[in-house]
C-alpha cells in the first residue's frame, strides 16, 4: 500500500479519509459470505431437518436470526458505512469529520457483529425480528451509531461544496431514520445482563416492532442503498444522474409514505381494521416513490448502454435496479389485503424478501464493492473482470432459481393452506403442504449456494487485487 | 380511541397523503428558468458526477395519480381514518363471522346425511368415514398422528388396546368431554431409587420382561402395598378410571426400562382435550366411527 496517500487524495489535494472506508469494504466481502454461508446451512436444514445432529447452538431457530443479523447489519452495514464514507468525502469535499471518530464507528460495529455471532447460537434474544440482540448490544449499536451520524452529518456541514449531493441526502436520511428506530423500538426493561423484556405489550409491541421492522427494510435497505446508487452508478457509467427533479420527488416521497407501511405486516390480526387498512393504502402509494428510484437509476445509463456489454460491475448495478423496480411493485401488491390473505406466513414472503435483500441490496453493494476496491488501492481495475462476469451470473441465476423456488412455494402453500372440503374441513393436513414445499426447498437451496459461491468469486478476486495483480485489461476505470 | 386522538391521527394520515400529492403536483412540470431536459443543473460534485434535469416521466405520474385515487377511495369506503367506519361498514371481524357461517351452512348440508344413525351404522358408511377422517385431519393428528398410531404420550388408536373403554358411547363420550389421566410421583413413597427399581423389575416381569438390577419380590410387594388399588391385583388396569392394563407390554408413554423407570419414579399426567362444544354431537359421532374404523380388519 506504498501509494495509499495519491490514492486517497482530493483534487484540491485533501487527503481523504479512506483506511476506514478499506476496513468496511473488507469486510462487506467476509461478511457476505458469513451471513449467505448460515443462509445456506438453513436453507439445507429445511431439507435435511436433521443436519445439525440437535446440537442446539446449531440449531434453525437460532441460526436464523443469525442469518438475518449477519447479512443486514454485517454485510449490508459494511457495505453502506464503506460507501457512504467514501461518497460523502468525495462529494463534499472534505475528510470525515471527527477524526478517529471513524475508526471507532468501524470496530464498534464489528464488535456488534461479533457479539451477535456468539450471543444468538447461544440462544440469547429479545425475540424482535431483526431487532433480537440483548439490550447491552442494543446500547452499543446506539452508541456506534450515533458516532456515526456525527461522523457522517458531521462531514456534511465542512463542505466545500454548496449543495448537497443527491447520494448524501439519502445517506443522511437512512442514518437518521435508523438511530431513532432503533433507539424507540429497542426500548426494554433489564432484567440481567443477557435478558430483558420489551418496554412495550401485546398489540402495541407488535405495532412498534413492524413500525421498526418495515422501516428497517424502508431506510436501511432502500434509502441507504438508493444513496449507493446516486453515487457509484452515474461514476461507473460515466453519465450524469437523469433527473434532479425526479430525484427531489421521489426522495422526500418516500422518506414520508414509508413511514407508515409497517402495519402491512400485521394483516389480520388484532392490530385495529383502520390501523391495517392505512399501511395498505400508504404501502400502495410507496409504489412510484420507490420506482422514482430505479428510473433515475437505470435511465442515468441511457447513452451508455453499450458499456453493459464490457463492463459487468455496472450489470451487477442495472440488475439491481431491475430487481429493485420488481420487489418494490411485489411489495405494495402484497399488502393488498385480499392478496395477503393468501401470501401471509407463506414462503412467498421469503421469497420477496430475498428479491429485495439479493436482488436488490446484495447486487448494488457486490457492484459498489467492485468499484471500491481498486479506487481504493491505488489499482486501474479489479484483478480479473471475467471472474467479475462469473460472479454475475451465479448470483443472477441463484437468485433467480430462489425466487422462483420460492414464489412457487408459497402461492401453493397459500392455496393448500385454505382449501376446504365441502363438510367444512381443511383440504390438505400441515404436512402435506410442507411435503409438497420439500422439492422448492431443494431449488431455494442451490440457488442460494449458486449466490454463495460467487462470493468465494468475489474474495478471491479482492484479494489478488488489493495484492497488486492484474489478470487482464479489459474495463479501463472510468474514474 | 378517543375522539380527540383520532382527530390528531386523521390530520396526520391526511396531511403526508395530501402533501405527496401536492408534490406530485407541484413538481409535474418544469418551471422557467430552470435547466432543460437535456443540460445539467450546473452542479459538479467530485470533478464529473452531474445532473441532467429531465421532466418526470408522465406514465410515472398517472401510476402515482392511480395509486392516489385508488388510496382515497378505499379510505372512504373502508375504515382507515381514525374512528371513521367507513361507508361500507366493513370490519375484519365480521368479515371472518360472515365466512365462518358461510362455510358453515355448506358443511350442515354436507354432513346433513349423517344425522340420525349410530355410530355402528357410520362405521360401515363409506362416506361418513370419509368425512370422519376429515374431521380427524384437522382436529386429532397433531397428536394421534396422521395414521393414528398415536406417540409417546398420545395413544395408538389403532391398536384395539383402550385406556377407558372402546364401545362407541365410550368413544364418543371420550371425545366430546376429554379425558385427564393422573400418575403422580412415586419415587419417595416406594423409598427411593431402589424401590423404584424393585417395582419396575416386577412391572416388567408382568410382560416377561426381566430388569437385573431389581429384586422382582420385593417389587411385587410394594406393588401390592401402593399400585394394586388403581392398577388391579395383577395389573390388569381399570378401564372405569383410565388405568393402563401394565401386562399387555402397551406403553402409553413409551415401553423401554428407562421410560417405565421414569414413569414410576416422576408419575405422568395426559390430557385429552374436550372437544364436544367446539364440535357439536354429530361431528363427535362421526369422529368416533372413523377412530373405531382404524381397527376394522382389512385398514
Amino acid at each position: 500500500m506504498s501509494n495509499e496517500s495519491a490514492v486517497g487524495a482530493g483534487s484540491n489535494g485533501l487527503i481523504y479519509n479512506d483506511a476506514v472506508v478499506r476496513n468496511f469494504a473488507i469486510m462487506t466481502v467476509v461478511w457476505g459470505i458469513v451471513g449467505m454461508l448460515v443462509g445456506v446451512i438453513i436453507a439445507a436444514q429445511l431439507i435435511w431437518p436433521d443436519l445439525t445432529y440437535g446440537i442446539p447452538f446449531l440449531s434453525y431457530g437460532r441460526l436464523r436470526p443469525l442469518h438475518t443479523n449477519a447479512v443486514i447489519f454485517a454485510f449490508g452495514g459494511s457495505a453502506l458505512f464503506a460507501s457512504s464514507y467514501y461518497c460523502v468525502q468525495r462529494t463534499c469535499q472534505a475528510r470525515l469529520f471527527g477524526g478517529s471518530l471513524a475508526a471507532f464507528t468501524f470496530w464498534g460495529w464489528q464488535l456488534v457483529i461479533v457479539l451477535a455471532a456468539i450471543t444468538l447460537p447461544m440462544g440469547m434474544t429479545s425475540a424482535k425480528e431483526y431487532a433480537e440482540l440483548e439490550w447491552p448490544i442494543d446500547v452499543l449499536i446506539a452508541v456506534v451509531w450515533i458516532a456515526y451520524a456525527v461522523v457522517f452529518l458531521g462531514t456534511l456541514a465542512r463542505r466545500k461544496v454548496k449543495h448537497i449531493y443527491v447520494a448524501n441526502w439519502f445517506f443522511a436520511a437512512y442514518i437518521i431514520t435508523i438511530a431513532v428506530l432503533h433507539v424507540v423500538n429497542s426500548a426494554e426493561i433489564p432484567v440481567t445482563l443477557t435478558k430483558s423484556y420489551s418496554a412495550y405489550a401485546g398489540t402495541v409491541d407488535a405495532m412498534v416492532q413492524w413500525w421498526y421492522g418495515h422501516n428497517a427494510v424502508g431506510f436501511f435497505l432502500t434509502a441507504g442503498f438508493l444513496g449507493m446508487v446516486y453515487y457509484f452508478v452515474p461514476k461507473q457509467a460515466g453519465r450524469p444522474v437523469y433527473s434532479y427533479r425526479l430525484s427531489i420527488v421521489h426522495f422526500w416521497a418516500l422518506i414520508s409514505v414509508y413511514m407508515w407501511a409497517g402495519p402491512h405486516h400485521l394483516h389480520y390480526t388484532t392490530l385495529p381494521d383502520w390501523a391495517q387498512s392505512l399501511g395498505m393504502v400508504f404501502s400502495l402509494l410507496l409504489l412510484a416513490p420507490s420506482w422514482g428510484g430505479m428510473i433515475n437509476g437505470i435511465m442515468t445509463l441511457s447513452g451508455a448502454w453499450h458499456k453493459l456489454r464490457t463492463d459487468p460491475i455496472l450489470k451487477f448495478m442495472i440488475v439491481s435496479l431491475s430487481f429493485y423496480g420488481m420487489s418494490t411493485f411485489e411489495g405494495p401488491m402484497m399488502s393488498i389485503k385480499t392478496v395477503n390473505a393468501l401470501s401471509h406466513y407463506t414462503d412467498w414472503t421469503i421469497g420477496h424478501v430475498h428479491s429485495g435483500a439479493l436482488g436488490w441490496v446484495a447486487m448494488i453493494s457486490i457492484g459498489c464493492i467492485y468499484s471500491l476496491i481498486p479506487r481504493l488501492y491505488g489499482r486501474s481495475g479489479m484483478w480479473s473482470t471475467r471472474l467479475i462476469d462469473w460472479h454475475f451470473w451465479t448470483t443472477t441465476i441463484g437468485i433467480v432459481l430462489y425466487i422462483a423456488a420460492m414464489w412457487i412455494a408459497g402461492v401453493m402453500q397459500g392455496l393448500m393452506w385454505r382449501a376446504t372440503n365441502p363438510d367444512g374441513t381443511l383440504t390438505y393436513t400441515f404436512v402435506q403442504a410442507l411435503a409438497a414445499t420439500h422439492p422448492y426447498y431443494i431449488v431455494r437451496f442451490i440457488g442460494g449456494l449458486l449466490v454463495l459461491s460467487g462470493m468465494f468469486l468475489m474474495l478471491y478476486n479482492v484479494r489478488r487485487t488489493i495484492a497488486g495483480e492484474r489478470a487482464d485489461s479489459l474495463t479501463p476505470l472510468a474514474a | 380511541m378517543s375522539d380527540a386522538v383520532s382527530l390528531f391521527v386523521v390530520i396526520l394520515s391526511l396531511a403526508n397523503i395530501l402533501g405527496v400529492v401536492w408534490l406530485f403536483w407541484t413538481m409535474r412540470k418544469r418551471r422557467s428558468g430552470e435547466a432543460a431536459g437535456d443540460e445539467t443543473t450546473g452542479h459538479v460534485w467530485d470533478d464529473d458526477l452531474r445532473e441532467l434535469n429531465n421532466p418526470l416521466p408522465r406514465w410515472w405520474l398517472w401510476l402515482f395519480g392511480l395509486t392516489a385515487v385508488f388510496g382515497a377511495v378505499y379510505l372512504v369506503l373502508y375504515p382507515g381514518l381514525g374512528n371513521y367506519r367507513g361507508v361500507l361498514g366493513w370490519t375484519s371481524a365480521s368479515q371472518h363471522a360472515e365466512l365462518q357461517k358461510s362455510v358453515e351452512a355448506e358443511a350442515q348440508k354436507a354432513l346433513a346425511p349423517f344425522a340420525g344413525m349410530s355410530v355402528a351404522q357410520l362405521r360401515g358408511n363409506p362416506a361418513a368415514l370419509s368425512v370422519g377422517r376429515n374431521l380427524f385431519n384437522d382436529n386429532c393428528i397433531l397428536c394421534h398422528g396422521s395414521d393414528g398410531r398415536g406417540a409417546p404420550g398420545f395413544p395408538n388408536l389403532t391398536d384395539k388396546d383402550w385406556l377407558w373403554g372402546g364401545t362407541p358411547e365410550i368413544v364418543e363420550a371420550t371425545i366430546s368431554g376429554g379425558r385427564i389421566g393422573v400418575m403422580i410421583p412415586w419415587r419417595d413413597t416406594l423409598g427411593g431409587d431402589q424401590g423404584v427399581e424393585d417395582v419396575l423389575a416386577y412391572v416388567l416381569s408382568l410382560s416377561g420382561r426381566s430388569v437385573p438390577a431389581g429384586d422382582v419380590a420385593h417389587g411385587r410387594q410394594l406393588f401390592a402395598a401402593n399400585c394394586v388399588a388403581c392398577h388391579g391385583d395383577k395389573g390388569q388396569g381399570n378401564a372405569l378410571i383410565g388405568v393402563p392394563n401394565l401386562s399387555d407390554n402397551v406403553w402409553l408413554y413409551g415401553g423401554s426400562v428407562a421410560t417405565v423407570r421414569e414413569t414410576i419414579a416422576r408419575g405422568r399426567q395426559g390430557q385429552m382435550p374436550a372437544h364436544g362444544d367446539r364440535l357439536g354431537e354429530l361431528r363427535v359421532r362421526l369422529l368416533a366411527a372413523y377412530v373405531l374404523s382404524l381397527n376394522d380388519a382389512g385398514r
